[in-house]
């Protein structure tokens, strides 16, 4: 059992660092166009 | 008029020395006008950057400041062929946007604590199987109350605060019971853990919290996407005002900066966008967006105009008495104010829900904790039973029930061009069963057309056509669209308030007045004939006669019904409602609309105290009314009915008091809005029976005491997946 010792802060620190990854998105507006991105990502000319 | 540059310096943001405007830009439709827009924009020098939303078909431009301006961007887009028109987000909007933020933030903080919980507490009842040491367990429920606690105290703020509001206001709302049952639940599993017990509920409440945020943010995102649509159309169709700036002087700006007291030049043919006194000119007016009235009214010095109506012959200098979006009559906008009051009496089903539900939730969780101490146990697990009730019973599925099915109806009407602006117009639109339509732009196209062109040869009116292309008067400029001309006729001279001449193929070709093309006693005579005939079939048209040598055509100009009218009358007598009119037009062309309609009730003459007023009687006498208008007259009329929609085209006071507006030249909309709004109340009640059926079934086990949190999160999971799916049926 003593892997536990590893294995809850690794799960603890990866929900924190999805929490990150959301907050960085808002900041970023990430969510503001959620139509627009689907597009963005298969015009391929730039 | 193009000549004037208009001045849209009052919209631009400067900031570190670039400066930014938000456009509202019309034809973006897909990818493809993304990328054209951007790539087109970055040709421009001094442009920073050019980024375009697509899902509020918005563009954001910024620029080295002095190196671009406004109108510069503009007219670009306009040489790509996109129409753009600067955009002013305004308080209320902004406002909405930071709501919506918040519930997204809480949201994902939310569902993030939720899966992370989620995992310890899968560990600890797979422990109660495995026999997991009571040391590792509580050390789980330690951790696990770490981070339900912050999360609860973040993400439950909504709920809290809406609770607070409702209780300081003497009222009981869905969010009592949800605050009362989030707190109790917590505060039971922090004693629980501490005193080293089985059972910690700390995963219910945070999945609770996330099933809940994720029914607000819905609701949110709903609102604010037919807010921003409704103010994308406005800063479409907001008009510009032609500015005395010195003596000789003038300049175009958005009507936003027109003051009162400034003079405004009016061309005929432009509609005016003030209220005001002539100072300068005479002419006539189509009040038709006004008052419904179709015939055209003789204005001079020292009339009163007011935005919204038409200039239709001479140029008019206009002294401004209020601009800007204020601009109504007094009159109107008084009535409109009490008209909205008396809508505010509608109860939201939501909140129906809510009044009988916390009632019964709470004296069912009270008689519990009665119950078992009645039968002997101690007060402690008496009490923990009671709040396993109230975790159970937390209207998970009830936040879900209604938003989700708001979100997707919603969505289905934005797909048929219905734009709502509220939440709860489906359910008030559900219950209708009386529609009352204003004629005057409603029923018929805002823009007039030739309504005898089928009686008229091709070849008159294809030369009548390029005639009428130099002129800029409305009729000339309805004729010519009528013909689809493209090539104006040469040597065309225009004798103003008359009419146009021109010699074509040596012949002597006239198009105006009857006394612009009569002259001899002989053509008089026909004219006056023909025009009789026309006025009595088309009461409401007015008349162009066109003369080749002797040959002689009057051409009647008049609002042609909507092309979808008579089935739309058809289709929504089908869904059993009455139809009525109520219009400001006269007499004649009411009986006329009414009759081609098979409209039994069509009402003229009708003032807006007027039509308020026939629609308060409809509403004593128990009916459900939804009123269809689009004139500044009925804008309270609107506000005075159940509920109410207008088309696209109509007066920006009329659009907001409008509880849905529709776009393009169908009435289809309005059957497709009643339509997917009745399947959509049926669904939500639907909804609400699951929910009662989920509590009939999970509330005896909490009562007896079963309610783990194992069966907890199963229920409140299953629950809000069955109601969910449930409410994708709205799709229409």
């Amino acid at each position: 059992m003593d892997v536990l010792i590893v294995l809850m802060p690794l799960a603890l620190g990866m929900g924190l660092l999805g929490l990150i990854a959301f907050f960085w998105s808002l900041r970023n507006r990430q969510f503001e166009d959620l139509d627009g991105a689907a597009w963005r990502g298969i015009s391929d000319d730039d | 008029m193009t000549s004037l540059a208009t001045d849209f310096t009052s919209f631009v943001r400067h900031k570190d020395g670039l400066a930014a405007i938000d456009l509202a830009v019309d034809g973006i439709q897909c990818a493809g006008c993304m990328t054209t827009i951007e790539k087109g924009l970055k040709t421009e020098p001094g442009l920073v950057s050019a980024r375009v939303n697509l899902a509020s078909k918005r563009v954001t431009v910024s620029w080295q400041d002095g190196l671009e301006n406004p109108q510069g961007v503009i007219s670009r887009l306009d040489e790509m062929g996109f129409r753009a028109y600067p955009f002013a987000t305004d308080k209320v909007e902004s406002a909405e946007a930071r709501e919506e933020r918040r519930l997204l933030l809480c949201m994902g903080v939310a569902a993030f604590a939720a899966m992370n919980v989620m995992l310890f507490s899968v560990s600890v009842w797979s422990g109660h199987e495995t026999q997991m040491p009571a040391e590792m367990r509580d050390l789980f429920h330690w951790i696990s109350a770490l981070i339900a606690l912050p999360t609860a105290a973040y993400a439950g703020r909504p709920f809290y605060e809406s609770a607070m509001r409702a209780l300081r206001a003497g009222a009981v709302n869905m969010d009592v019971p949800i605050t009362l049952g989030v707190v109790l639940a917590l505060a039971m599993s922090v004693f629980e853990t501490l005193n080293s017990g089985e059972h910690a509920y700390f995963d219910g409440v945070v999945m609770l919290l996330f099933f809940l945020l994720i029914g607000r943010y819905l609701d949110q995102a709903m609102r604010r996407r037919t807010r921003d649509t409704a103010g994308h159309l406005a800063a479409l169709r907001s008009e510009t005002a032609v500015k005395f700036i010195g003596e000789h002087e003038l300049s175009e700006v958005p009507i936003s900066a027109v003051a009162a007291g400034d003079l405004v030049l009016v061309r005929p043919g432009q509609r005016v966008s003030v209220d005001g006194v002539i100072e300068a000119g005479r002419s006539e007016i189509d009040q038709s967006l006004v008052t419904g009235e179709t015939r055209h009214q003789p204005v001079d010095i020292g009339s009163s105009v007011y935005a919204g109506t038409l200039n239709i012959i001479g140029a008019l200098r206009i002294r401004v008495a209020r601009a800007s979006e204020g601009t109504l009559l007094d009159e109107v906008e008084k009535l409109l104010a009490r008209a909205t009051e008396s809508r505010s009496t509608y109860v939201q089903l939501a909140d129906r829900a809510a009044r009988l539900y916390a009632p019964v939730v709470h004296v069912i969780a009270a008689s519990t904790f009665i119950g078992w101490m009645l039968f002997g146990l101690g007060w402690q697990p008496a009490l923990v039973i009671a709040i396993t009730v109230l975790i159970i019973t937390c209207p998970c599925a009830l936040g879900l029930a209604i938003p989700a099915v708001q979100v997707v109806a919603a969505g289905a009407l934005f797909r048929r061009g219905v734009l709502l602006g509220s939440g709860d117009a489906l359910e008030r639109l559900a219950a209708i069963d009386t529609v009352v339509f204003d004629k005057t732009g409603t029923l018929t196209l805002p823009n007039a057309s030739i309504a005898n062109a089928t009686e008229i040869g091709l070849c008159d009116l294809h030369l009548a056509g390029r005639l009428a292309l130099s002129s800029t008067h409305p009729l000339a400029t309805v004729l010519a669209k009528s013909a689809k001309a493209s090539d104006p006729l040469q040597g065309v001279t225009e004798r103003p308030g008359f009419g146009l001449e021109a010699h074509h193929a040596g012949e002597y070709l006239r198009l105006g007045s009857a006394a612009h093309c009569g002259g001899d006693a002989a053509a008089d005579a026909t004219i006056a004939a023909m025009t009789n005939v026309l006025s009595e079939r088309y009461p409401d048209a007015s008349f162009i006669t066109y003369r080749r040598a002797d040959h002689i055509v009057v051409f009647a100009i008049a609002q042609a019904l909507r092309p979808d009218a008579v089935e739309t009358m058809t289709a929504l007598r089908g869904l059993g409602l009455d139809l009525s009119i109520l219009s400001g037009d006269r007499p004649a062309p009411v009986a006329k609309a009414s009759a081609a309609l098979g409209i039994a009730q069509g009402t003229a003459d009708m003032k807006p105290a007027g039509k308020i007023a026939a629609i308060e009687a409809l509403r004593a006498d128990g009916r459900h009314v939804l009123m269809v208008g689009d004139g500044i007259n009925d804008a309270p009329a609107l506000a005075a009915a159940n509920v109410s929609m207008s088309p696209a085209s109509a007066a920006h006071l009329t659009q907001n008091a409008a509880d849905a507006v529709f776009l393009g030249d169908r009435l289809g909309p309005v059957v497709d809005a009643i339509r997917i709004s009745r399947k959509a109340r049926r669904i939500m009640v639907e909804n609400l029976w699951l929910a009662v059926i989920y509590n009939a079934i999970a509330v005896p086990i909490a009562i007896a005491g079963h309610a783990t949190p194992l069966v907890a999160a199963l229920a409140m999971s299953g629950s809000s997946i069955i109601v969910t799916l449930n409410a994708l049926r709205a799709r229409g």
